[in-house]
């Protein structure tokens, strides 16, 4: 389409890292775009090459082979532009400490060069702070705020030179619920306002319920791509979830997923119900609080990550 | 990208790094400025009476010009690898990394920082020891051109260091067994030109003997070699460190992977 410009791009994207046992192949030819305005999921097992991607994006790690860009800024030859389109949120809980809260994020936005309008500046300062429940911490140093906090500094941070684009890398992990809850409306915001936001997380209710769209990293491969209702839509949709204290039969072990007592079959159509349930009887099982309901995108992404290789095509399914 | 985007850029790294230090003077200007009155002290009184210096010359007056420049040495040589290296380690360095930072705007920065807490280290230095003997300003021309290089050069050499280094003993091993060494036989202490032959010669291949001989040349108008041959090592030295330095740089030495 003419003018067409994704708010992130990457074509043919590889990554080897050598090492002392010969080299690993981080990422295999990764090709999607994001457009401008989408709240997109990143999701994949550990080791898939989600942070390997978030890196080569922010400029922390070198592709071997392809092309990244953000808003047409190629990451490496046009990499001021592309940086300061960029709101990097990092996995790790990172802090510098010398410094308050507000020192740190006037430091931030002066990397960035937008510390020449100072009243400006502070004012937005100001507004993060107040939006991520930060304000009677402003003065406080780094090193006396509790882990939730620092993730919030951290999402101020990102947001301190307005980028339109907003990566987020694993940002809820281990943080409380009342910081998903502060946090996920504020991006969700962001995101109403126009800006382009890239999670990733393992917390698939969370893509679940926040991303339009999603791909899935298998072992550095794109294995999924697709809008997130169509994920959920195309693949087994029927799940039979009870509680039980047997051993499962073991013609079902192979399908189920079982969390304690809590027993989860996934089945693709009504007769296919019946056929579980009757192998339940027959073992002499006696399931309780059964209920049947549609697979979520846990189940999905199970699915797809256990099931057999995809090719690019097959994995871009609505693209 | 702006010219205004790339001052404010470097300048407020630069101030980040001279409030680094600032915040923890006690530790990063106050003991240094001990350490080199306890050297007056102890090497002053030991040898006020015995040694003369450039003929006419005392010890103790001999001896200031080389602790402050020793000082300044050490000084830009440790801001820049412990701020890089505390970093690189906790972690933090990321918030420059995903900054629209070029190679130059950090090395200035960086080496920028260095001279000025290198400068701050010498001048406390100064006011604290100047008490103790006569000192002149022969040419303080010279003084400001080998403190300002000196501090660079080892402001660069510190961020080298502080790149290559994965680990704190590793800097600590760097500081130690190379800086520490090639400072202390430089003729901070002595004058080279009281050395037997061999180890006279060996001193003129310590680029830091230079710069030494050279800051002191300013105050006394005398040195064991002449300023202009010092200037032309030290330049040539600063040179080939600040090229290693932008190179490593620009090539997301360890820091980019």
């Amino acid at each position: 389409m003419p003018g067409h410009m994704p708010a992130i791009s990457f074509q043919n994207v590889g990554k080897t890292y050598a090492g002392a046992r010969g080299a690993t192949r981080a990422l295999d030819d990764v090709s999607f775009d994001i457009e401008a305005g989408e709240f997109f999921g990143l999701l994949g097992p550990n080791g898939a090459g989600k942070t390997t991607l978030i890196s080569i994006l922010a400029g922390l790690a070198r592709a071997s082979s392809g092309t990244v860009k953000v808003l047409g800024h190629d990451v490496v030859t046009d990499y001021a532009a592309a940086r300061r389109s960029l709101g990097i949120v990092p996995q790790e809980l990172v802090f510098d400490p010398f410094f308050s809260v507000r020192e740190a994020l006037r430091i931030q936005s002066g990397y960035f060069g937008v510390r020449s309008d100072k009243r400006a500046n502070d004012a937005w300062i100001d507004e993060l702070l107040a939006n991520l429940g930060l304000t009677d911490k402003a003065d406080s140093n780094m090193r006396q705020l509790s882990g939730g906090m620092k993730r919030r500094v951290l999402v101020a941070q990102a947001l301190v030179h307005r980028p339109p684009v907003i990566v987020l890398d694993e940002p809820t992990a281990g943080v409380d619920v009342e910081l998903r809850q502060t946090l996920w409306q504020f991006v969700a915001r962001l995101n109403r306002e126009g800006h382009t936001v890239l999670l990733t997380t393992h917390y698939l209710e969370e893509a679940e319920a926040l991303c339009g769209r999603l791909a899935m990293l298998k072992q550095g491969k794109v294995v999924a791509l697709d809008r997130t209702s169509a994920l959920l839509a195309g693949t087994a949709s029927t799940m039979l979830r009870f509680k039980m204290d047997a051993a499962l039969p073991a013609s079902l072990a192979a399908q189920s997923r079982v969390t304690g007592r809590i027993v989860q079959i996934t089945a693709h159509d009504a007769h296919e119900v019946e056929t579980i349930l009757g192998v339940l009887r027959a073992a002499g099982c006696q399931p309780e609080d059964l209920e049947i309901g549609r697979a979520d995108l846990e189940d999905v992404f199970l699915e797809i990550m256990n099931g057999p290789p995809r090719t690019i095509e097959q994995a871009k399914v609505a693209v | 990208m702006s010219a205004v985007n790339v001052l404010s850029g470097t300048s407020t790294l630069l101030y980040k790094e001279v409030l680094r230090f600032w915040k923890v003077s006690f530790q990063t200007v106050a003991a240094p400025v001990l350490t080199a009155i306890l050297y007056l002290l102890i090497f002053g009184h030991v040898l006020e009476d015995h040694v003369k210096v450039f003929g006419s010359v005392g010890y103790t007056s001999f001896l200031i010009p080389g602790l402050v420049m020793m000082s300044v040495l050490q000084n830009a040589f440790a801001n820049s690898s412990s701020s890089l290296i505390q970093s690189k380690i906790t972690g933090n360095l990321v918030f420059l990394l995903v900054a629209p930072l070029s190679h130059w705007a950090w090395f200035l920065a960086y080496v920028g920082a260095s001279v000025v807490r290198g400068f701050v280290v010498g001048a406390g230095v100064m006011i604290a020891t100047v008490w103790f003997a006569p000192l002149h300003l022969a040419n303080p021309l010279w003084i400001i051109v080998f403190g300002l290089a000196g501090a660079a050069m080892m402001g660069a050499l510190g961020l080298v260091a502080g790149l290559w280094a994965e680990k704190f003993d590793q800097i600590a091993a760097f500081q130690n067994f190379i800086i520490m060494p090639m400072t202390f036989l430089s003729g901070v202490f002595y004058s080279v030109g009281s050395l037997p032959p061999f180890w006279k010669a060996v001193s003129h291949l310590n680029p830091f003997f230079y710069m030494i001989d050279g800051f002191r040349h300013g105050f006394f108008g005398v040195s064991d070699v002449s300023p202009w041959v010092s200037l032309a090592v030290v330049g040539g030295s600063l040179i080939v460190v600040c090229g290693l330095c932008l190179h490593l740089l620009k090539i997301g030495y360890k820091i980019r992977h």
